[in-house]
Parts: C-alpha cells; structure tokens; sequence
C-alpha cells in the first residue's frame, strides 16, 4: 500500500486570497446572468451559440481533468502498478476539473430550472451526442467522487464504510475507465453535425478519434505539468522516475495523431489551406507545430530525464491539444452570416472564476487530505 | 491465464480505436430518410417575390411576435435585418439596382426554417425539444422539454433556431410551419398573405412537381400560377422568370419539406452548396460504427471490471 501525505501547512495564503477575489467577481456577474439572460453578460449570439464557457470549461477543461483517466489507463489496464503514487493527485484534479465543467454547464445553458428533462427516460433522446456526452460526463462527476471517496474516509477515520466501498471500488474503476474513452471522443462527434460551417481544417470524420487522442496525450501532460509544480511549489523531490517513463510513452501517442491528423486533411484536398498564411492555416500550423515539438523532445531518452525538458513538452501538449479542441470549437466555426464572437469582460471572469476556484480547492485538499505521495525521509 | 487476459484487454482497446479509424466518412453513413406521408411545405419561387414584406407581417402576427427596430433611432416600422429570436420569417434582398432577378441586378429570397427531411436539430437535441411530426413532416419546439444547451443552433445548416438572450427564461425560436394553424386546418401565415403567390403552401409531393413545372417554362411567357395553396382555385397570370435550373431543397442534405426557386444563383441568397447527405445521416453512422448501439461499451465494460476485480484480488 503506497503511503501518503497531508502536506499541512497554513492554508489561506496569499495566492489562495488572489483566486478567493478572482471567485467573488466570477460569481458576481453569474448573479447577473441568472437575473437578466446570458446575453447580459456574455458576447454569444445565434451565429456563435456556443463560447468559451463550452469550448473552455467543458471541452479544453475536461480534456486538462483526463489526468484521472490517463493514469488510470496506465495503472489498471496495462497493470503498470508503479505509477499508483500518481493516481490519488491526477485523480483529484479530474475531480475538480470535471465537476467545475459540471457547473459552468448549469450557468451556460439557458433553461437550466429544467435540465433533468434529458433524463426523463420519455424526453432522452438517445440519438443526441448531446445526450450522450452530458449522460456520461454526468456518471462519470460522481464516478470520480466514488474513486476519490476513500481519501475523504481515511480523513474521518471512517474505516467499516471504507472497507465496504473497496470491496464495490473496481466497478467505479472500470467505470472511470470506460466512461471518458466515450465522451471524450463524443465531444469531436458533437461537431461534425457543425459539417460546412466548420472549417474544413478541423471537420473530419476522424472527430472522435482524434478528440480521443487529444484528451489522453492532454491528461498525461497535466500528469507531468501537475507534478513538477506541486515539486518547486510544495518544495518537494521531483518523481523523475515515473515521470519519464510515462513520457516514452508520449512520441508514440504524438505520432499517431500526426498523422492521421495531416493525413485525412491531405486526402480530403485542404492542406494548400493550412499553407495559405490565413488566420486559420496559421493556427492549424501552430497546434501540430507544438504537437511535433513535443514529440521531437520525447524521442530522445535523454531528453526525458531532464525537468526542463518535460516541462517545454508537457506546456506544448496542454496548449497543442488544448488550442486543437478550442479551434475546433470557436475559431473553426463560422456560420457564415457575418456573426462574429469575441468573449465579453464578465464572460471572461466567470471563467477564470471556475479556474481560481479549481486553484483553490487543489490547494486547500493536498495541505489537508492525504492526497501526495509520502516522503521516505533518509 | 494471466497473459492472456491482459491481450485481451489491449486487443478490445485497440479494436476501439481501429474501428473509429476505419471509418472514412463514406462508409459510414446510414440511410436517407423519406418524405412523411402527408408532408407539407412551402414553395417559395424567387422570381414572384416582389419584396412586400407582407408575408414577414403575417408571420409576426400569427406567432405573436413583436416588431423589432434595426435602427433604434427610426423606430417607424418592423425592419428586422435577419432572423432572430422575434423574427421567424425574413425577406432579405441581394444586390440593389439593376434588373431584377438577374446576377448583376438584385433578387429577393425568404428565409425561414427549411423543415428537413433528416432535420439537424431534433436529431442534435437532447431532450427532444425539437420533434418532426411523423405525419406532416413539420418540425416543432416544445418548451417545456428544452434545456437551453443550443446545440440545435450549432446544428443547424441553416442557423435557423434562434435564442432570446436578453431573458432570464430563453426560449428557442423558430418557424413551426404554422402548426397551430395547420391543426384547424389552415394554412401556414405567411403564404396565406403572400399577393404573388411567391410563397406557395401545399403537399410537398404537389409542390416538387410545381417546381418542375415552372423549371420547364419558357421565359417571358404567360402561365398560370397558383396562389397561398396549392390545392386552392385561385391562379395568377404571370410571366416566366429566368428560372436557375434547381429546385433547392429538393436534395440539399437529404432535402427539405421547404422548396426554392430562383432567378440567380442561390449561393448569392445565401443558401450554401451543400452535399445530398446530411451531416446526421453522417454522424449517426459513424457513433453506431463506434458503439453498435450500446454493445461495444457493455462488452469492454465487462472485460475492465473483470480485469481490475481479479488484479485488486491478488493485491489483498
Ligand atoms: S432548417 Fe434547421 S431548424 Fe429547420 S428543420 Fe432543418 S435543421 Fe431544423
Ligand atoms: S436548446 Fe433546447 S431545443 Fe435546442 S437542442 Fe438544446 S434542448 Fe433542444
Ligand atoms: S410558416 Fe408560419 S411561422 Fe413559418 S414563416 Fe410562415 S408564417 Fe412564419
């Protein structure tokens, strides 16, 4: 059994107080969408439905919490029992992650009072992504709870009721497994029904797959983000070892999306378009550009071994996959009538409002939960 | 055992990621869909139009909506610029001067929902909000089952459904063909107002074959041509228009209940060049691909909880 750590430590600190502020703003023009319609606060219109609290919160931020879901892959279905240390933080960020998504979906939607309609096994259209994706992020919200619970119970020293709940434990872990592998692909399905309004840079065939792709190479750089900063922020001995082996597997995963990427978009005749020094050529550059940076620093060994490294490559991944799922999204979209979409100020800060929240929630559980791996001191 | 297990498990994750691969966007599509038995629409012939706005008028009034200022300094009469959440029928016009109906000259279209044979919309929504009647084909909006996600407006090739942004308890807005007034046995608003007989309401079957008709005129010769419905007496003597030799509608996307004629090119009315398969016809195909209905998930669900039961067994 790995042994783990509460940091300890005071927790109202100052970066803490920063995201408390940054919170209160967020929350503050979400009373006033609430009271006067999302078009007072937000610059959606009936071209661009959707803005950055979906192409944000929901597809770039549940694709940064797969960390759960990367590790867990490695962990549990190709038996690789040595990164468990990893799996209680990446599983708490998930956590956060996908139930921040959660919640910034309740302020996007606009009859949210009636939102357990998709449920209602007479009004669930099981034809919908739609349907699909909420259905599964859904499940999956309170599967991460059940996977993190055990940490909770170790705090309450509630010890029958965690026994109990380990014996059940495997169903939530093959769950946590399942579920986002069908999402997580979904959400690139969600967009092929955008067909011509979506530039033909990113509408695809291939949507799902490489949203899938997208959300594990996503996960397992937020694994290696996530540790080498909690190691110079907390001060604490990085976890090399396993951060490198994780990497190995990286170039394979890079390389696959490369090509089926650039591929299917050379077959279908567009690539002159990526070439032709528009806005949009030049962001479809830029995303396999820091695509292929990483897979370049991940080749070498050596390379591996370095934190500087690793860190270049997990930052190029993040934003490489992160800006592949935005584009698709937001910039790709056009609807062709002369709309335009530009987020407002207050959609801003309900945004970076989720994010200080999830800031804030890391912090307060990793210096009072059990949740790091513990030191062996010499 | 052991082993063996375990290449089980990578051959079902692989096999996932195969099968999504494999499936170029040709293979996957599933089959059109066919007219509704008793499928309504509206024929709406570009070169009868004479731009009254009429039609707009009979539409607000019909579905109780109100008049909408562009230029909120003049606020003299409704002149919505495009649809919106109070505007459900618009006359938009191309060009300015000139001869009408001609590339260089300006022609008017309506806009409006198409009512798709394989509707974007309701196969996007997820709370089937947004139903074709199996009958007459026409596709309505039910509030109280909507959620406001607006997946419907991304789905939408056409950017029909509109959103009321400016309320705490939006609604989707779009045109129902008139449904409440086709229950009483009318006929939708705006054509029963149209003068010209530009916008044509009738069975779709009457007004594909109308539409060829008109396809097969001669120019500058008079015909008959009927008014607000077509099973109705009442006829016009116009000349024939330079028609473009499309009936638009009829096959776009799997084809729509709503029909256009036109004198101009209808990339320059805004109605894209879209492919006969609809994008859902598409995407459909490619999720059943994927899942076959539910199998493939409860099949690798079962092999993962059998595999982690055994290995956290052999912790203990
Ligand atoms: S035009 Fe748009 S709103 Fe109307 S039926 Fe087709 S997809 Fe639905
Ligand atoms: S906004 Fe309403 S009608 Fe449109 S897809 Fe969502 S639930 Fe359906
Ligand atoms: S059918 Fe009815 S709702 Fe639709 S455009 Fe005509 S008048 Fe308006």
């Amino acid at each position: 059994m790995q042994e783990r750590q509460v940091l300890g430590g005071k927790v109202l600190t100052i970066p803490f107080k920063v995201c408390a502020a940054i919170v209160l703003i967020g929350l503050f023009f979400i009373g006033k969408r609430f009271i006067f319609g999302i078009g007072s606060v937000s610059n959606m219109n009936d071209g661009y439905p959707w803005g950055i609290w979906i192409a944000y919160d929901v597809v770039v931020g549940t694709a940064l919490a797969c960390a759960g879901y990367s590790i867990a892959l490695i962990v549990y279905v190709f038996n690789k029992g040595e990164y468990s240390p990893l799996v209680r933080p990446a599983l708490m960020t998930s956590m956060f992650g996908y139930t921040l998504a959660g919640i910034s979906v309740i302020f996007d939607i606009g009859r949210y009072w009636q939102a357990y309609n998709i449920f209602l096994p007479w009004l669930s259209n099981l034809h919908s992504v739609m349907f699909e994706v909420a259905l599964c992020i859904g499940t999956y919200i309170l599967v991460l709870w059940m996977e993190f619970a055990p940490v909770l119970l170790d705090k309450f020293k509630a010890d029958e009721l965690k026994v109990r709940l380990n014996r059940i434990i495997f169903v939530f872990i093959a769950l946590g497994i399942l579920l986002p592998t069908m999402h997580q692909s979904s959400l690139g399905t969600m967009m092929l029904m955008a067909g011509h309004k979506l530039s033909p840079l990113w509408w695809s065939g291939f949507l799902p797959l490489l949203f899938l792709i997208t959300a594990v190479v996503i996960g397992y750089a937020a694994v290696i983000f996530e540790s080498l900063v909690a190691a110079i922020a907390f001060k604490r001995p990085m976890e090399m070892h396993l951060l490198s082996k994780i990497s190995a597997l990286m170039p394979w995963l890079l390389g696959l999306y490369l090509v089926v990427r650039i591929e299917d978009v050379n077959l279908r005749g567009y690539l002159p378009l990526a070439f032709d020094g528009g806005l949009l050529g030049n962001l479809f550059l830029l995303e396999n550009l820091l695509f292929l940076a990483a897979l370049l620093i991940l080749a070498y060994p050596s390379n591996r071994q370095s934190p500087r490294l690793l860190f270049i490559a997990s930052c190029a991944m993040l934003l490489g996959g992160s800006m592949y799922r935005f584009n698709t999204y937001i910039v790709g979209f056009d609807p062709g009538t002369g709309w335009q979409y530009f987020p407002s100020v207050p959609e801003l800060f309900i945004t970076f409002g989720i994010i200080a929240a999830e800031v804030m929630a890391y912090l307060w559980f990793v210096k009072t939960l059990p949740v790091l791996p513990k030191l062996t001191k010499a | 055992m052991k082993i063996r297990r375990r290449d089980f498990l990578k051959g079902v994750a692989a096999s996932t990621l195969l099968l999504a691969a494999e499936q170029t966007p040709a293979q996957a599509k599933r089959a059109r869909k066919d007219l509704p038995p008793n499928a309504v629409g509206i024929l709406y012939d570009s070169t009868l139009c004479v731009g009254c706005k009429v039609c707009e008028h009979a539409c607000k009034q019909a579905n109780n909506k109100p008049v909408e200022h562009t230029n909120p300094k003049e606020p003299m009469w409704d002149n919505p610029q495009d649809l919106s959440a109070n505007t459900l029928n618009v006359i938009k016009r191309y060009g300015v001067e000139g001869q009408k109906d001609t590339v260089d000259g300006f022609a008017f279209i309506k806009r409006h929902c198409m009512h798709c044979l394989d509707p974007a919309c309701v196969s996007a929504c997820p709370a089937s909000a947004l139903v074709k009647n199996p009958e007459n084909g026409v596709v309505t909006y039910n509030k109280k089952a909507c959620i406001g996600c607006r997946y419907c407006q991304v789905a939408c090739p056409y950017n029909i459904p509109k959103f009321e942004w400016d309320s705490p308890f939006p609604e989707i807005t779009k045109c129902q063909l008139c449904a409440h007034l086709l229950a009483k046995g009318g006929i939708s608003a705006c054509c029963a107002a149209c003068p010209t007989g530009a916008s044509l309401f009738g069975p779709v079957e009457k007004l594909r074959l109308e539409a060829k008709r008109r396809l097969g005129m001669k120019l500058g010769e008079y015909y008959d041509f009927p008014v607000a419905n077509i099973d109705s007496t009442e006829v016009q003597q116009h000349r024939a228009g330079g028609y473009v030799q499309h009936v638009y509608g009829e096959r776009e996307l799997g084809g729509s209940q709503v029909l256009y004629l036109a004198g101009v090119p209808f990339a320059n009315l805004g109605l894209p060049d879209l492919p006969e398969d609809s994008y859902v016809a598409l995407a459909d195909g490619i999720q059943y691909a994927i899942y076959k209905g539910m199998v493939y998930p409860l099949v690798v669900l079962g092999g993962l909880i059998y595999i982690i039961r055994n290995r956290e067994e052999k912790k203990e």
